[in-house]
């Protein structure tokens, strides 16, 4: 079980790609799809990974991104 | 993969920094790769984090793109006329001397069309919170060379480079006499955030500053790349030196950024000043100002 989730507001997102770079677990990428506007918005494509620390959501300038600690993950857990 | 995204949809729950944001209003007007929200995020979780009262605390902010702060947050905000953020907050600080004020502005709307406001309310030491966002330029007006624009840099009035001297902010609002100065990066986001808190526990003039890309208009036409390969930059080439002298943290197009918490220091503030003054010179027939109440 992962110690976090991301999860992603795909329309307020212009693709700028400070999440996907600065990911300490490199859980996100940008995806081929286009939200609305027509941008790229990220996906998570190793949600497993994600450790819920929410340093995408402090990194992101669109507020369309942010993770969430999963209650009663253990430290430890993958 | 669009299955992904929606399901990602489906799963968004509420930001954790929603309540601090007029939500209805976004996507806001900037840039992709500008970093201007970046440093919202960071003054909104340095909200929440210091547990501040937000009906104790107003936001102004001057003209530009920073400017646009002010519409972007759900507290008492004053979007005010170019340069004059300081003025503005000067008299809501001495009107009602209990609310925290914060100026969040730009460079150009702090530094040229407001220096004059800055060096004097760092001089009195007027009680402000001064987060200024620097982008290096004037990018609202169409990327005009700016009192912030370092040497050789492009700009749509200098085409052929820039040759004036800069002004290095933190040396000057030191000079001035500010209580705490700091400076960080849109990447420096927890720092930035410490940085804000640290500041709102200051009584006196707190002046942070913020280098943010700016990717339309000075990073495009100096071929730096867009707001990423900037925030690159700034991860490798910024260093962290806390205590520099500010006289040493001038800026370059492409060289090292000092980042750090440069001054922090005590020094009476304005209305502590006053009273002082005014006690020492009137004596008995001095009286407090009452709390001002708007009925």
């Amino acid at each position: 079980m992962a110690k976090g989730r991301v999860s992603i507001v795909v329309e307020h997102c212009k693709s700028c790609g400070f999440c996907v770079e600065f990911c300490p677990s490199h859980v996100l990428a940008l995806s081929s799809a286009f939200n609305s506007k027509g941008y790229h918005p990220p996906h998570a494509v190793h949600p497993e990974k994600c450790s819920g620390c929410d340093l995408c959501g402090m990194y992101c300038p669109d507020f369309a991104i942010f993770a969430t600690k999963t209650p009663g993950a253990k430290e430890g857990d993958k | 993969m669009s299955d992904r995204l929606i399901t990602d949809i489906v799963n968004a729950g509420v930001n954790p920094v929603d309540h601090i944001l007029r939500t209805d209003r976004m996507p806001h007007i900037w840039c992709p790769g500008c970093g201007i929200g970046t440093t919202v995020n960071s003054f909104a979780r340095a909200l929440i984090d210091s547990k501040i009262d937000l009906g104790s605390l107003a936001l102004v902010s001057g003209i530009g793109c920073t400017g646009r702060v002010a519409g972007y947050v759900k507290l008492d905000s004053f979007h005010t006329t170019h340069g004059r953020a300081i003025p503005f907050a000067t008299g809501l600080k001495l009107a009602n001397p209990k609310l925290n004020v914060v100026v969040y502005s730009g460079d150009g709307d702090l530094s040229a069309i407001g220096g004059n406001h800055l060096i004097h309310a760092a001089r009195r030491n007027i009680d402000l919170k001064v987060i200024c966002v620097n982008n290096l330029i004037y990018a609202m007006t169409g990327g005009q060379t700016a009192p912030t624009t370092p040497g050789h840099s492009t700009t749509s009035t200098n085409p052929y480079g820039t040759f004036e001297p800069s002004f290095n902010l933190p040396h000057l609002v030191e000079a001035a006499g500010a209580v705490y100065v700091a400076r960080w990066t849109t990447f420096h986001v927890r720092q930035l955030a410490r940085s804000i808190g640290e500041a709102f526990q200051k009584k006196g003039f707190s002046f942070i500053e913020v280098i943010s890309p700016c990717p339309t208009l000075y990073q495009r036409r100096n071929k730096l790349g867009d707001g990423l390969d900037t925030m690159k930059y700034y991860k490798e080439k910024s260093k962290v030196r806390h205590g520099a002298p500010t006289g040493e943290v001038g800026l370059t197009m492409t060289g090292e950024i000092i980042v750090g918490k440069f001054v922090d220091r005590d020094r009476p503030d304005y209305q502590t000043m006053m009273r002082t003054q005014y006690c020492e010179s009137l004596g008995e027939r001095f009286v407090e100002q009452e709390e001002m109440v708007c009925s």
